[in-house]
């Protein structure tokens, strides 16, 4: 048989330690792409995709939780199969299929082994073109949903996150959780399910990759069965872009030994050319596992805390970074104390060339780490396609991170940390 | 137009059938020796990614602790990180970071382990490094004390900020008479603040030894090579020592009904549990485990479950409801069946309920067709696993450090695959149904009785 698709663009990268990779550029006959790394090693095919843009920045007005409950709910019958019959078949075929939405994204995965391949595909299709939303399924998994929203009321964790959210974009989607609450959730129907399910999933904002047993002349059919039938483009309401705001602290009194801290304030954006050089910063200041600024000051000298840490975050619509901490409840003044005093002295010394070293070293050392399993690989291939980053970043990646210099990171700092300060949310009981 | 050819393989709702995934073996290719000291070795050759996950496992956890020093095992994971005679303070941690490698470590009731996760030609460095902090291990005040608080942060962050587990605590320590499994493997909160590093270092010189060791190597290696280098790294620690024994006072199975309920301000939605002492893949006879596991499966392994079927779908009495059998352990173990009611359902209708299924699978026992669902379910979760070389490497050192042997675990598919019918209900029968159980509730105050 001629060849059954359109394109295969294949590049062999480097990167690491010797470490290669084959990714091919798949077009199927009906005009849709999957990056693909073929490898038969182990019998199963792992399968990540997104729809972007499809989180739940979508939740429309007063529905929150809607892309939640959504994505929960997807694999809750399709077609002839009700909820019974389609999870039968996902288990019968050996099929795993999930769905998550995040703020900004709806992704999807399935793992199957590799004599259920095509199976998998065709469960994936029914899914995204023919859910049913059944009424008794909705209400169920809303349920299920509701049930997890009250276990963390009471959790200073969970609540000192969205603390922090809602007072950072207290009129933005990325202030409202995105779990929703029990009013939001259960306000949404299944007619809601429906018209949000063909308004967010479609060709147009669809990614795939493909990791595993199979290779591009079977992937590219696979792709037009899977996801020919999709809308060619999705409706989407526009989400503006938001500043975090700074320099609040908020409160919130908990029943609870031990209190709960978050900090953050705006970040940079991925595009931003001080980007990686914020993102070498962070992994010194409290990205790293066991040698950051934050680690080595709250945890290993003080003892105040089991977990500190903090992040970078380039979401669609905000830039942020952010962190936090949990410590008993008469430390969590100090706990502040001390974590605000290594950003202001990020911002003022910054690193020394040791601990700059240190860190590139690892960032650079460890990114072949996130090519280990099929899983993370697929994860890699979906990230570098929806970041327009191209296949080439690969290859290039650990370049821009060697690239970083000590005024990099000092000039990073101060534009993060220089401005003003955090706001701090935190969670807890009264100390004393 | 449609672009989907959509010859479809599923079709209507007719009940598909599961498929056969044959005769699979884990790991084939894992091999096991044993070095000169009496040190066990696992190798899992994965050579997909020039990367490695090297492990070293103690047969040694929380069970094995002297008694009033419940938590020495953890604390002292926790300070095998503060440096070594050779490589002092964060030496080993800051050379892990330097080369691009992960690291970690954790504590359970029977075993503690270490590992990395580096590109394959730093696994030398790793085994050295590791190899050293077997015997080499220095402590003083000042590092372990600040690090005694961290301990108790990380009890009140897993601990003392959930009620759940407060209730998991009450729980074990009802399960498990007269046996230490029913001590926190974190430890009692007393005890733990009274913990001193002398104590850790006592803990460790009865414990860290190659023969109660086992080095886990799964990634992009040669057998031969990693062999050698194995005896040449660890088969050089001596051990005089006898092999070591891991003695613990017996479970005593107990006839009475016990019930541990907490009620907390904090709970709004409360659940219940029911927990049976069962046999472990280590002390079941000959397929018993086996059983057990496809009956959790059977009974309440996902949403086609019997117990989520029946509670959630058809009765709507619950909102979640499920089972499962915690195989691994070195003793005896527990088999837990839970629900989370509905709003106004009491949580005793949801045990009588969780009883009557159970009574169902006892006498009535399960169809073929549910037991091949079961077995198809569970081995593909095999396949899946070897995805994953941390996976493969935990899977094998959890087993070896509880009493499996490297050919157990391998064939572990194949004893899955041979189960019968029978077997699933004899185990519903005898271990389950009507047997003393403990239950556990979660209660809001509103709902307390």
């Amino acid at each position: 048989m001629k060849m059954l698709f359109a394109a295969v663009f294949a590049v062999a990268l480097s990167f690491g330690s010797a470490q290669a990779i084959d990714i091919e550029k798949v077009v199927s006959p009906g005009g849709v792409t999957a990056w693909l790394v073929s490898d038969d090693t182990v019998p199963l095919v792992a399968v990540d995709i997104a729809f972007e843009r499809a989180g739940s920045i979508q939740d429309p007005e007063g529905k929150a939780g809607l892309v939640n409950l959504l994505a929960s709910t997807i694999d809750e019958g399709a077609g002839d199969l009700d909820s019974v019959g389609f999870q039968t078949a996902l288990k019968d075929n050996a099929v795993r299929l999930s769905f998550d939405g995040s703020r900004d994204h709806l992704y999807g995965n399935i793992r199957t082994v590799s004599t259920s391949v095509e199976e998998g595909f065709d469960l994936l299709r029914l899914a995204l073109t023919d859910p049913r939303y059944d009424a008794e399924a909705v209400e169920r998994i809303r349920r299920q949903i509701v049930s997890g929203l009250r276990r963390e009321e009471n959790d200073p964790n969970a609540i000192v996150g969205k603390l922090w959210s809602r007072t950072v974009f207290p009129d933005h989607p990325y202030g409202t959780p995105s779990n929703g609450t029990e009013e939001t959730v259960s306000s949404v129907t299944p007619e809601d399910l429906r018209a949000a399910h063909d308004n967010l999933i479609a060709r147009d904002n669809l990614y795939v990759a493909v990791v595993g047993a199979i290779d591009a002349e079977t992937l590219a059919p696979l792709l037009d069965r899977a996801f020919g039938d999709l809308p060619a483009k999705a409706t989407l309401k526009s989400v503006p872009d938001v500043q975090p705001a700074m320099g609040l602290t908020v409160r919130q009194e908990v029943s609870t030994p031990q209190t709960a801290i978050r900090f953050g304030g705006p970040g940079l954006e991925r595009e931003d050319e001080d980007f990686i050089p914020a993102f070498v910063m962070n992994h010194i200041l409290g990205g790293s596992a066991f040698s950051s600024w934050l680690f080595e000051e709250v945890r290993e000298k003080r003892g105040l805390a089991y977990s500190v840490y903090s992040y970078m975050a380039p979401f669609e619509h905000a830039a942020v970074y952010g962190g936090g901490t949990a410590t008993r409840n008469d430390q969590a003044d100090q706990a502040i104390e001390v974590i605000l005093a290594q950003l202001n002295r990020m911002a003022t010394d910054g690193p020394t060339e040791e601990q700059l070293a240190d860190a590139k070293a690892y960032l650079t050392g460890s990114y072949a780490l996130r090519f280990g399993t099929s899983g993370s690989i697929a994860r890699q291939l979906l990230f570098l396609q929806m970041e327009e980053l191209g296949m080439e970043y690969i290859e290039e990646r650990n370049g821009l991170i060697e690239a970083v210099t000590l005024d990099d990171v000092r000039r990073a700092a101060s534009r993060i940390f220089g401005n003003g300060q955090p706001t701090v949310a935190i969670a807890g009981g009264v100390s004393g | 137009m449609s672009l989907a050819a959509a010859p479809a393989a599923i079709s209507a709702n007719e009940l598909s059938e599961p498929i056969d995934l044959g005769t699979l073996t884990l790991a084939p290719d894992a091999q096991y020796v044993q070095l000169s000291n009496g040190m066990d070795v696992v190798i899992i050759p994965d050579r997909r990614a020039p990367i490695v996950t090297h492990m070293v496992w103690y047969r040694v956890g929380s069970a094995d602790e002297p008694p009033g020093k419940s938590g020495i095992a953890h604390y002292l994971e926790h300070l095998m990180f503060k440096g070594t005679e050779n490589h002092p303070g964060d030496m080993f941690s800051t050379t892990i970071a330097r080369l691009g490698g992960r690291e970690n470590a954790f504590t359970s009731n029977d075993y503690t382990a270490y590992f990395q996760q580096v590109a394959k030609e730093q696994l030398p460095t790793m085994m050295r490094f590791e190899a050293d902090r077997m015997k080499g291990l220095v402590l003083s005040e000042e590092v372990s004390a600040p690090e005694l608080n961290v301990v108790l942060e990380e009890r009140r962050q897993r601990v003392e900020t959930r009620p759940g587990a407060e209730l998991a605590e009450a729980l074990d320590a009802a399960l498990f008479t007269n046996h230490p499994y029913g001590d926190p493997v974190i430890g009692w909160p007393h005890e733990v603040a009274a913990l001193t590093y002398q104590d850790a270092l006592d803990f460790y010189r009865d414990h860290y030894r190659p023969k109660n060791a086992i080095l886990v190597v799964a990634g992009d290696v040669d057998v031969a090579e990693i062999t050698a280098l194995a005896e040449e790294i660890y088969g050089s620690i001596p051990d005089e020592g006898a092999a070591p024994v891991r003695e613990r006072p017996p479970i005593m199975p107990i006839r009475a009904k016990r019930t541990v309920e907490l009620t907390d301000e904090r709970v709004r939605e409360p659940y219940t549990q029911e927990s049976w002492l069962v046999p472990s893949y280590t002390t079941a006879e000959d397929g018993v485990a086996e059983a057990i596991d496809l009956l959790a499966e059977v009974l309440g392994g996902g949403n086609t479950s019997r117990l989520y079927t029946k509670l959630v779908r058809e009765e709507g009495i619950a909102t979640s409801a499920g089972a499962y059998y915690q195989s691994t352990a070195f003793d005896d173990t527990r088999f837990v069946a839970y629900a989370v009611p509905q709003d106004g359902v009491a949580l005793q209708d949801l045990e009588a309920r969780i009883a009557e299924v159970i009574g169902e699978i006892a006498t009535d026992g399960i169809t073929e067709l549910e037991l091949r669902r079961a077995k198809t379910n569970t081995l593909s979760a095999a396949v899946f696993a070897q995805d994953s070389q941390s996976t493969m490497a935990r899977m094998f050192g959890a087993g070896l450090t509880t009493g499996s042997t490297v050919e157990d675990i391998q064939n572990w598919p194949a004893g899955i695959a041979a189960v019968t019918e029978e077997d699933v209900q004899e185990a519903a029968k005898a271990l389950l149904a009507g047997q003393p159980s403990v239950t556990a509730r979660l209660l809001a105050p509103a709902t307390a009785e």
